[in-house]
């Protein structure tokens, strides 16, 4: 019962931010602190007797419940959607949204949706959350994005929207295999993909795959997403960037690699060979850009593409080292973009060329931005250090035979990651100021409450990593 | 049966309201109290409906539960439709009383349709439910476009009933029955020719009744230029009074010998997926998007005539009330609008937040997004379709145009919500109307999450 709280209370207290006026913002802050504790309790006990899986009658006639369960690697997701809504909401608390009651309700209908993503244990479920979390999305951009926000969000729902119709028939066809009852349950998704022959597996494999390339996203599927990136109002990009890209690497791993075991072995090099492409391809493209959201926006890409590799290795390390990076990864990332947010709203700009003397303007963003940039490098002692380093091992002991050009052609990766991201720090924290603000505010307290949630996780994480690994590997 | 008798005195005791009663809202408040009794009779039916039942007249209907209760369904539809859309009803003309008549006759065709068991009851359906279509899209005498609409409709529809009763009769010629569950050709592995031509007429006939590509074309014209509380009806309870007709003499009598015509109707459906969507894309007014939307659902709803199955009947009679729901709701929200465009839905979000709230739920519904009945309408077509497991191109097809469909259907959702603009209203927008098109949106959300209340009991 306490993991459908963690569903209902974002829902619930969403729907009744609608109809706040002022109070919005408050309302919203104090539901996602509530839900973060639920999620740490969950984490805590996660295989305890509190936190079981919950489940009831929905729509007999096709097999579907309305079912929740946990393992560790939704409890750790859970918890990272606990942690990354906070962070969310503290940054901006002093900047004047228009109608600003939806907004934030729309924020937290996306959390909901994420977290049934990650509790859902029925196919059908899971497809209703998977559409839920893009539909606050949708409108948030729309609405309160940059702008060319119209056309480029309608390109990142009709992407994300065929994915999802795909997967459907995915799941429909799996689902039909079974005549007998609860026939979308996982277990009976799994049982029922497992043994099918092998023409049908990689028919389904493609079409569930495709989905979920989609939304991590995958090279050649992604170039909705820098222009998405880069149009959304930074906090929705928060949201899409460090949670809704996990949704399409949970998804492989929860209801991709378990079912169809043949397909996924069949098919392991050509996805890890897209994925290998699309590091290089997004760290080159990372290289040249000049608009910081865009860069963050490739780099990105890059992450979830090593990511993306790894779940495809097949063995234990790569799969453990891919929980902890996701993780990780969404720490990272939300790190950078409160960066970005405080730096756009003192500078008035996200035109690298623009910024520059930040280390003497405003030192502590400048401290932060370099602590998060190694983070985002994986340098010893930064939590990005213990998850790359296990996928990069995991990769190259992997099953494949190109283990080694895998191995090699993503540590390029890295090394062009530290490039621009260097080069990133560089133009941003030294030099002159070139962005014509004339005062540089210092950090809020709710700004510094937000960089010290995410220097404390990448700084502790990177010495201790012990209960995350914990975690994720019950 | 009671409710067809009932309809009928219905129908003609709404022909001389309109002598009896001038005042144009007591004669909607008739109809609304008819429609109610008549839902009545249809539950009272459905309670007392004895299982195994002989069918009535020498087999000439059939009579089970699924029967009534799709009848049900459409009653509740039509009072949901005169309840949203009754008062613009009474603006199109001055003959309202016989307007309802229409409509309690075009109820009767509906019944038969889901009941008939002789080919000669089919088409006295097709007929009643044509005829008072034919009238109603030219109710609107003074306007030029809704004359054209109605003898277009007229003539165009004359020559698909010619085309069934020719199929209809080669039917006969090669079977020697009209009773759709005796025909003996099923035995023989050699079809005769008369059948297959028969079906043929059959299938052309029915894709025009249904708007179903190549035979679509009329709708757009007809849909756009009959007065709009009209195309309403048209576009729902009509519709779905046709594809309950093509699925029951589909299934009954042709099942046997689906491999003989499953192709054609498989190419079919593809082919009103796609023109219908794509067309949509480029058209300007709500109204006429609506049209080519319909003939785009048609191809979901056609799902039900090729798979052949169990589900496909349980599929029908969702994807029918869903639509019809959505549908109904959308017409009623550009009844309270002054321009039909795209651009009359600018900034409506702002204006009246609450219009804009329960549009796009009914989008949402049409676009086949969970969580609203339209989603469970296309989830149960698509399982019926992989169920039958021959057309799986098909259902990827279906899902690509569902995606383009997402397109036109969320420029209404861009204009609402994200342009600038000062949408206009008619004045005459009570809360009365706020109340009803919240409690169907509501309608729409909860059958998204418990479709199975749409279907009888024992199916």
């Amino acid at each position: 019962m306490i993991l459908l709280l963690l569903i209902l209370i974002p829902l619930l207290t969403g729907l009744l931010t609608f109809l706040s006026k002022n109070a919005a913002k408050n309302i919203a802050l104090v539901s996602s602190f509530i839900t973060l504790a639920l999620a740490a309790y969950v984490s805590a006990n996660i295989g305890g007797a509190n936190v079981q899986a919950w489940s009831c009658q929905w729509i007999p006639a096709i097999g579907a419940q309305l079912s929740v369960a946990a393992d560790g690697m939704a409890a750790m997701l859970c918890l990272l959607t606990g942690i990354i809504f906070p962070v969310v909401l503290l940054i901006n608390r002093n900047k004047e949204i228009e109608n600003q009651a939806s907004y934030y309700a729309l924020i937290l209908l996306s959390q909901a949706g994420l977290m049934g993503v990650f509790l859902a244990a029925d196919a059908l479920l899971f497809y209703f959350f998977w559409e839920l979390a893009l539909i606050p999305v949708y409108f948030l951009c729309s609405r309160w994005g940059g702008e060319r926000r119209i056309a480029v969000t309608f390109k990142f729902f009709v992407y994300t929207f065929v994915g999802s119709l795909m997967m459907l028939a995915g799941l429909i066809y799996l689902s039909m295999q079974n005549t007998g009852a609860n026939s979308m349950s996982i277990a009976s998704i799994i049982t029922v993909g497992k043994s099918l022959p092998g023409v049908q597996q990689q028919i389904i494999f493609w079409l569930l795959f495709i989905a979920f390339a989609i939304k991590m996203p995958i090279f050649p599927f992604h170039t909705w997403q820098p222009d998405a990136y880069e149009q959304a109002p930074t906090q929705v990009t928060i949201i899409l960037s460090a949670l809704m890209v996990k949704m399409g690497l949970y998804a492989v791993l929860r209801w991709l690699i378990p079912v169809l075991p043949y397909a996924t072995a069949y098919w392991a090099n050509t996805v890890m060979t897209l994925a290998i492409i699309g590091i290089v391809y997004a760290s080159l493209i990372a290289m040249v850009q000049s608009n910081i959201k865009r860069l963050i926006a490739y780099s990105s890409i890059a992450h979830m593409g090593l990511m993306c590799a790894a779940a495809f290795a097949g063995n234990d390390l790569s799969h453990h080292g891919l929980l902890v990076q996701m993780f990780n990864h969404g720490i990272n990332i939300t790190g950078m973009w409160v960066i970005v947010n405080m730096v756009e709203s003192r500078y008035g700009t996200l035109d690298l060329k623009k910024m520059g003397g930040l280390a003497t303007t405003a030192p502590a963003i400048a401290i932060a931005l370099v602590v998060i940039a190694f983070a985002n490098i994986a340098l010893p002692l930064t939590n990005g250090f213990v998850g790359e380093f296990m996928l990069f091992s995991g990769i190259f002991q992997g099953a494949s035979q190109y283990h080694v050009i895998f191995m090699v052609i993503a540590g390029l990766g890295v090394i062009l990651g530290a490039i621009y991201t260097l080069n990133m720090v560089q133009s941003v924290a030294y030099g002159e100021n070139n962005s014509g603000a004339a005062i540089v505010s210092k950090m809020s307290g709710a700004e510094y409450a937000a960089i010290a949630i995410i220097i404390a996780l990448i700084i502790v994480l990177g010495i201790f990593p012990q209960p995350l690994l914990d975690l994720v590997l019950l | 049966m009671k409710a067809i008798i009932a309809a009928t005195i219905f129908g003609v005791i709404m022909m001389y309201a309109g002598f009896a009663v001038k005042e144009k809202k007591s004669i909607v408040a008739i109809a609304t109290i008819l429609l109610l009794l008549l839902l009545g009779v249809n539950i009272w039916e459905y309670k007392t409906v004895v299982p195994n039942a002989p069918s009535l007249f020498n087999f000439q209907l059939r009579v089970d539960s699924f029967t009534i209760w799709f009848e049900l369904l459409m009653t509740a539809c039509s009072l949901l439709y005169v309840l949203l859309i009754g008062k613009d009803i009474a603006k199109v003309g001055k003959h309202v009383g016989e307007y309802f008549a229409l409509i309690f006759f075009i109820l009767v065709g509906t019944y038969l349709l889901a009941s008939f068991n002789n080919m000669l009851i089919m088409f006295i359906g097709i007929e009643l439910i044509s005829i008072p279509q034919y009238i109603l899209a030219g109710s609107d005498k003074r306007n030029l476009k809704s004359s054209e609409a109605s003898l277009k409709y007229f003539l165009m529809g004359a020559f698909s009933t010619g085309i069934l009763l020719m199929g209809i009769t080669l039917i006969y010629g090669a079977t020697g029955t009209f009773n759709i569950s005796n025909f003996n050709f099923l035995q023989t592995e050699h079809i005769n020719p008369l059948v297959l031509t028969g079906l043929l007429f059959l299938i052309i006939s029915f894709s025009f009744k249904v708007s179903a590509a190549p035979m679509h074309f009329w709708t757009p014209d007809v849909y756009d230029g009959s007065p709009t509380p009209f195309t309403a009806f048209m576009a729902t309870v009509g519709k779905a009074a046709a594809f309950i007709a093509f699925l029951r003499l589909f299934h009954t009598s042709f099942g046997a010998i689906s491999g003989s015509w499953m192709m054609v109707l498989a190419i079919i459906t593809a082919a009103t997926l796609l023109i219908g969507n794509i067309t949509a894309i480029f058209q300007q007014s709500v109204k006429r998007m609506l049209a080519y939307s319909s003939i785009a659902q048609a191809g979901f709803m056609l799902f039900a005539v090729v798979s052949v199955n169990a589900i496909a009947w349980q599929g029908i009679v969702v994807y029918s009330v869903a639509y019809t729901i959505a549908t109904l709701g959308m017409f009623a929200v550009l009844l309270k609008l002054k321009d039909y465009t795209f651009d009359g839905f600018n900034g409506l979000a702002k204006k009246d937040p609450l219009l804009a709230g329960v549009t796009t739920v009914f989008i949402f519904s049409l676009a086949g997004i969970p969580l609203t009945a339209g989603f469970m309408a296309k989830y149960y077509m698509l399982q019926a379709l992989v169920m039958q497991g021959k057309l799986m191109g098909l259902v990827i097809f279906a899902l690509l145009m569902a995606a383009v469909s997402a397109y036109y259907y969320f420029k209404v959702i861009i204009a609402m919500y994200f342009k600038q603009g000062e949408a206009e209203l008619n004045p005459d927008y009570t809360t009365s109307d706020r109340v009803l098109l919240v409690v169907t949106a509501i309608l729409v959300i909860l059958l998204g999450i418990v479709p199975q209340l749409l279907l009888p009991a024992a199916v």
